[in-house]
């Protein structure tokens, strides 16, 4: 039997690397924990003015009118912009990189209300002044006439015919996979609706589904708006020069898009901007859309002198964006025998106050993980008077596991069966027709599974009162996208790597390793730099746990271009062909007269005599991410005084593909597991009856330390993505999907209740114990 | 002939078929044939100002999502389906 230490690692790969599946240090280490990097509120520019942003008050008003006057004859003031100063592009929605799209009329809405106040916190006008206190006391100044409106906080509120509407143009989309929104035309006399996309999947007859199920569960779950928590607040400077061009700095996961928007929103062509990515301090999706830098680039036009503008944790708070408030119902049948004959959900998602909720990847991976043969999915997609959502980790997926993953459990419990057994019966692998239409692409969710069932963990007895175990597992689809790497072999034989992606979670390391083992070299060898959009091509967002995946392929396809420069700079020395040229372990050789030989750095020291500089580089579109699955275990224990929930154990598996760096495979599963627990049983955006978030700090908004929770054990599985040349699947994003139902399932098996809404904070549970002693449960 | 999955809001304009086959040898053809049998698709899948997909649909072909979308090569015994495009986090 397999002794399961900590982190392992379970491959089914028998292919020896050198590099691949090491644990080396990450470059950009040292700089990070000595405080050395730079982030983007670290830049200071000389006579660089201070932005500060003044928000709205109300969750939903008419803003009648803005009078800057005041602020602007502040001494120290050197510019006040409204959204008067802001480009108002159309409404229709454009397309991005991997999957991400954003309409530009809602985009820049957002970045500065236009003629309503959306939510509590939406920007209306802007300040540059010589200091930040100066600013400040100019936005004091700003006179703004409001007329408040009653808000729409809720989903199922908003979709209501006479719930007040958060656009009176939005068009209610039901054709089409659009869900950036749409805007009616003016002589369109469609009445306006918060509905903003409605969709709908089928597979087979799921009626007929039902007809064949000895039990059926149904159920309906709700989960509040979390935000992703992330560190580092939100940051931009912005700069001119004489020539009309821009440089933007700022914390993203994607400087092409800072590009794209800022430029789409000043008014330039995106070749007179130039993005300069800095360090970011955690993103988890909500850096993937921006907020300051447009403003920024306005105002600094207007005052003629650089302008940095950062927010608050308070604005981070109200003025980003967390993910959705849910609402999903779910209908499961199954044979006593454990075989799922039928599904159907209906997914109410709410947007926030612009189109554009995580619900298309919610209603894809809900079902994914199983063999369904009838199923039906709908999605909603609604806007509410709530900062507009952005993405975060596995958008949408997280949700729906918590509706699909507990109502599996219902099922395990009415017909008696195994939970990783029932799991077993039904699991999707290659070959098997998604709910959503087309057949799934090689996956580990048996392997993860058998694991699962394997792991003491899952055998180990556990005693004592209002003690629980649960499992749940998870589905995310992952994404890919265009990606750019360039390399400059130095003659003393080290690489200077220049690559697109932002590191978020240590993929500069994964990237260089996936170079090293082509070339056969050291990853010490490599330097690898995240370029900014002037000296390195397009490259799509860090997003979708792409990069290593995307950015891994633009650098082993960089590297195989530059052992291709070098076999043929051999041969050249060698005066022989190509063909006579090979390249072995980080040298080249002649095929059949061993006394020609020159290793990787013997080669790059003869360059120039050989041709010029080497530089290697590469720009793919790779298809093909290959789908991510888990399986999550947990124990927990109820206090039933408090109903403070405490987790004991915790272990994660999950399909790696293959671990690039199993140190940081392990760290975003981690990671992915932590934010869950917190999403699970204590994270939620406290609302009041005006529409204002009453916990916008860190003290207030309970999201788990070091402290909450235990070593979170990981268990990597590799089944190799025969897409990627070393079968890497992304890892970053699936680890976040089981932790909710998971821990539902174990407060069950703890407490006999089931607590169907999140957060299980101490309240709930305490209620849900209270409710059973009444005889609730 | 490649069978294109008709998603399922958009099946009042096939009639209620969920699956058709029509010529195509890449998504492009496949959508413009499909617009010759049932007027109204290609509006809805086709961004005609952009030349490209519309924002926001996605293209899988064969269970892989497309990355050059209209321009995707398909085979005679290819699986098309339009779905909309997941972001990532």
């Amino acid at each position: 039997m397999l002794d399961y230490k900590p982190n392992i690692v379970l491959s089914n790969d028998d292919q020896e690397y050198k590099v691949i599946g090491t644990r080396p240090v990450r470059p950009d280490g040292a700089d990070k924990v000595t405080g050395k990097a730079s982030y983007s509120a670290d830049i200071n520019l000389p006579g660089m003015l201070f932005g500060k942003m003044l928000r709205s008050p109300h969750a939903h008003a008419v803003i009648k009118s803005i009078d800057t006057s005041k602020a602007e004859a502040l001494p120290g003031v050197r510019a006040v912009v409204t959204s008067a100063d802001i480009l108002k592009p159309s409404g229709r929605a454009s397309e991005l990189a991997e999957g991400a799209m954003v309409n530009y009329k809602f985009l820049s809405n957002n970045v500065l209300a236009d003629g309503k106040a959306l939510y509590k916190g939406h920007a209306i006008a802007a300040v540059a002044a010589a200091s930040p206190h100066v600013a400040e006391e100019a936005l004091k100044l700003i006179e703004v006439d409001y007329e408040v409106l009653t808000p729409v906080m809720d989903a199922k509120e908003a979709m209501k015919e006479d719930a007040p509407l958060v656009h009176e143009r939005l068009a209610g989309l039901t054709t089409a996979a659009i869900r950036a929104g749409g805007v009616l035309d003016d002589d369109d006399p469609t009445k306006g609706t918060n509905i903003a996309n409605h969709f709908e999947f089928k597979l087979g007859d799921p009626d007929e589904g039902f007809a064949q199920a000895d039990v059926i569960v149904e159920k309906e779950v709700s989960t509040v708006a979390v935000h992703q928590g992330y560190i580092e607040p939100h940051s931009g400077t912005a700069q001119w020069h004489e020539d009309g061009s821009l440089t933007v700095w700022s914390s993203s996961q994607g400087q092409f898009t800072v590009r794209d928007y800022t430029a789409r929103l000043v008014g330039i062509p995106v070749s007179k901007v130039r993005a300069i990515p800095m360090e970011i301090g955690g993103g988890f999706g909500a850096k993937l859309t921006m907020y300051m830098e447009p403003v920024a680039a306005l105002l600094a036009r207007k005052a003629g002198a650089p302008v940095k503008m950062s927010m608050s944790r308070t604005e981070v708070f109200e003025a980003s964006g967390p993910t959705s408030g849910t609402y999903i119902s779910v209908k499961l049948g199954a044979t006593k025998e454990g075989k799922i004959t039928a599904a159907t959900s209906t997914l109410i998602f709410e947007a926030g106050a612009f189109p554009g909720s995580p619900v298309p990847g919610g209603a894809q991976c809900m079902m994914s993980a199983y063999d369904i043969p009838n199923a039906y999915i709908e999605g909603y997609d609604v806007v509410v008077n709530r900062p507009k959502t952005s993405a975060y980790r596995a958008p949408g997926s997280p949700a729906a596991a918590f509706a699909m993953e507990t109502a599996i459990d219902e099922v395990c419990e009415k017909i008696g069966m195994d939970p990783i057994e029932f799991r077993l019966l039904n699991s999707s692998k290659e070959g098997t027709r998604r709910v959503t239409g087309p057949l799934m692409p090689r996956v580990g969710f048996i392997e993860t599974l058998e694991a699962a069932k394997a792991h003491p963990h899952y055998s180990e007895p556990l005693e004592g009162p209002y003690r629980g175990r649960g499992v749940a597992s998870g589905f995310w689809g992952n994404n890919t996208g265009p990606s750019s790497a360039v390399a400059l072999v130095h003659p003393d034989g080290k690489i200077s790597l220049t690559e697109g992606s932002p590191d978020i979670g240590g993929t500069r390391a994964s990237v260089s390793q996936q170079m090293a083992e082509v070339l056969g070299i050291p990853v010490e060898d490599i330097n690898p730099t995240v370029g900014d959009t002037d000296s390195i091509g397009f490259t799509s967002n860090t997003g979708g746990s792409g990069v290593t995946f995307k950015t891994g392929f633009a650098a082993y396809t960089a590297a195989q271009d530059i052992k291709q420069q070098m076999i043929e700079r051999a041969a050249k020395l060698w005066e022989v062909t190509t063909d006579d040229v090979e390249y072995v372990d980080g040298a080249l050789q002649h095929k059949s007269d061993p006394e020609l030989r020159l290793t990787f750095q013997q080669m790059a020291a003869r360059q120039t005599p050989t041709g010029g500089p080497i530089v290697g580089s590469a720009g793919v579109n790779p298809p093909g991410a290959g789908p991510a699955i888990g399986t999550h275990i947990v124990d927990l224990e109820v206090d039933p005084d408090t109903g403070k929930v405490t987790i004991l154990r915790y272990t994660a598996l999950q399909d790696a593909g293959k671990a690039i760096h199993p140190s940081y495979v392990e760290g975003q599963i981690q990671g992915g597991v932590a934010q869950g627990i917190g999403w699970a049983l204590n994270e939620e955006y406290f609302i009041n009856d005006q529409g204002h978030m009453v916990n916008s700090s860190y003290l207030d908004y309970r999201m788990p330390t070091s402290l909450d929770l235990p070593m979170i054990d990981t268990v990597i599985v590799e089944v190799a993505n025969p897409n990627h040349p070393y079968g890497v699947r992304g890892v970053g994003e699936v680890c976040i999907v089981p932790p909710m139902a998971a821990i539902s399932n174990a407060l069950y098996d703890a407490i006999g209740v089931r607590l169907n809404s999140l957060p299980m904070n101490p309240g709930s549970v305490l209620e849900a114990l209270w409710s059973k002693d009444n005889g609730g449960a | 002939m490649p069978e294109v999955w008709i998603p399922t809001t958009m099946q009042s304009l096939t009639g209620g078929q969920h699956r058709v086959q029509v010529e195509g040898r890449t998504v492009r053809q496949v959508i413009n044939n499909l617009e010759q049998v049932y007027p109204g698709v290609k509006a809805i899948l086709y961004d005609e100002e952009e030349d490209d997909l519309q924002a926001g649909v996605a293209v899988i072909v064969d269970g892989e999502a497309s990355q050059i979308g209209l321009l995707e090569r398909v085979q005679e015994t290819s699986e098309v389906h339009f779905l909309p495009a997941i972001g990532g986090g």
